[in-house]
């Protein structure tokens, strides 16, 4: 293996970049919610294009893409997000495997299609562990590269984490097995944990209006604005609060749909709060977090009931989407 | 004639605040990397700078307005 300085210069920083991996999992019940991509799957493909291991620290950006210089030999993987992508102002591929030299800079244009790119660069992003995570969580400022979205001018350290035998440059990912960004997104969720709040004519509201996404929508949450919901009248219970909106407090599932005003439900996402006595409608299921990520400020989605055993096939499915992918890419490298 | 898009989506403003001026104003000769508006979105206000130099020779949003990635702001005379 060469020499390596191991690092990444951040030429501009993008809109809203951080470095993201699977999260930060067993701290909820403290209050730390896990952070880590919020489209995992287009995450654990972009690892895959470039060899890393499962898991290792990618970029994520929103909106706007980083500008990157490299300063030794990597591979490098866009997926996500669509947007034209160069490097040295020659159009690459996304969802595929590109080399890159010390000197060559990758940069975007304006996305296309999505929200969220991610870029994977062989090796991961070597940032510190914090509490078992590589992850940002930038309201409290921890993990990450110094807790926050990347700033012009940061140097990325870069790892030496690869795996033996890394899918060869130019391996690709079929159109089939990415994923749709289509213009209203579907979110299939499960009902509660306290529906019994609102009414069931504001139930039916609440899964047949096409909700626009405002621009309050980030990895905290996305605020939905097209329909209102109406409460059940009650006496509050001990503890609950006279707003008809609260409960006694509870912990929020992450993707959990709250109420907080009766109209603009919030979806609860990946750096949200993790307890409190808004009444949560519903849940998003763990699988359609990853669509709701590419869904963009101006965008709209739709809320489908599903029960518990459709929402673990979805979770199934993409397992076994991934796999595929897995596949596809070692059959490429034994190909060439 | 060009146009200068704004990369992310939100809220549009052409001034830095309620009771300033704005950015810029339609006839002004502005230089590249100059601010001519701000998008609100994720909690921040986020500069729209020209891309290049030119005279602006007129606004296609309003304050207020709701924006989408790429969408024309102004144009642009060289």
């Amino acid at each position: 293996m060469s020499t390596r300085n191991g690092e990444v210069v951040v030429v501009g920083g993008g809109l809203h970049t951080t470095v993201q991996d699977t999260g930060r999992d067993g701290y909820y019940s403290l209050g730390i919610p896990p952070s880590g991509a919020m489209d995992r799957f287009s995450y654990r493909v972009a690892n895959m294009l470039v060899g890393n291991p499962d898991g290792a620290a990618a970029l994520e950006a929103t909106y706007v893409g980083p500008t990157l210089e490299f300063t030794d030999d990597r591979r490098v993987a866009v997926t996500g997000a669509s947007a034209p992508v160069t490097v040295n102002g020659e159009p690459v591929p996304t969802w595929q495997t590109v080399a890159v030299r010390a000197g060559d800079v990758l940069s975007f244009s304006m996305l296309t299609a999505g929200a969220r790119p991610y870029i994977a660069i062989s090796g991961g992003v070597s940032v510190p562990v914090y509490l078992g995570a590589r992850s940002t969580y930038t309201l409290t400022g921890l993990g990450g590269f110094e807790g926050r979205r990347l700033a012009d001018g940061d140097r990325l350290p870069l790892g030496e984490e690869e795996l033996a035998d890394p899918p060869e440059v130019g391996s690709t990912v079929e159109e089939a097995l990415r994923p749709d960004l289509p213009d209203v997104t579907l979110l299939r969720t499960m009902i509660g944990l306290c529906s019994y709040r609102v009414t069931e004519e504001s139930m039916r509201v609440f899964t047949s209006t096409e909700w626009k996404v405002t621009k309050d929508a980030d990895r905290i949450g996305y605020r939905l604005h097209g329909g209102r919901f109406d409460f059940v009248d009650r006496e509050p219970p001990h503890g609950a609060g006279s707003d008809p909106a609260n409960v006694v407090d509870l912990g929020y599932p992450l993707g959990s749909i709250q109420v907080p005003g009766g109209d603009e439900p919030i979806v609860l996402l990946n750096d949200a709060v993790t307890a409190g006595g808004y009444a949560t409608v519903g849940t998003v299921i763990s699988t359609d977090l990853d669509r709701i990520a590419q869904a963009k400020t101006g965008d709209r989605v739709r809320f489908e009931p599903v029960d518990l055993r459709t929402a673990l096939e979805a979770r199934a499915d993409r397992h076994a989407r991934l796999e595929r992918v897995r596949r596809a890419l070692r059959e490429q490298g034994a190909r060439a | 004639m060009t146009t200068i898009k704004t990369a992310m989506p939100g809220v549009i403003y052409r001034r830095p605040s309620p009771e300033e001026e704005p950015f810029v104003r339609e006839g002004e000769t502005i230089e590249e990397g100059q601010t001519i508006a701000l998008v609100e979105v994720m909690k921040n206000f986020n500069e729209v700078k020209a891309d290049q130099s030119g005279r602006l020779t007129r606004f296609l949003v309003e304050d207020g307005d709701e924006v989408a990635i790429s969408q024309d702001i102004a144009e642009l005379e060289d």
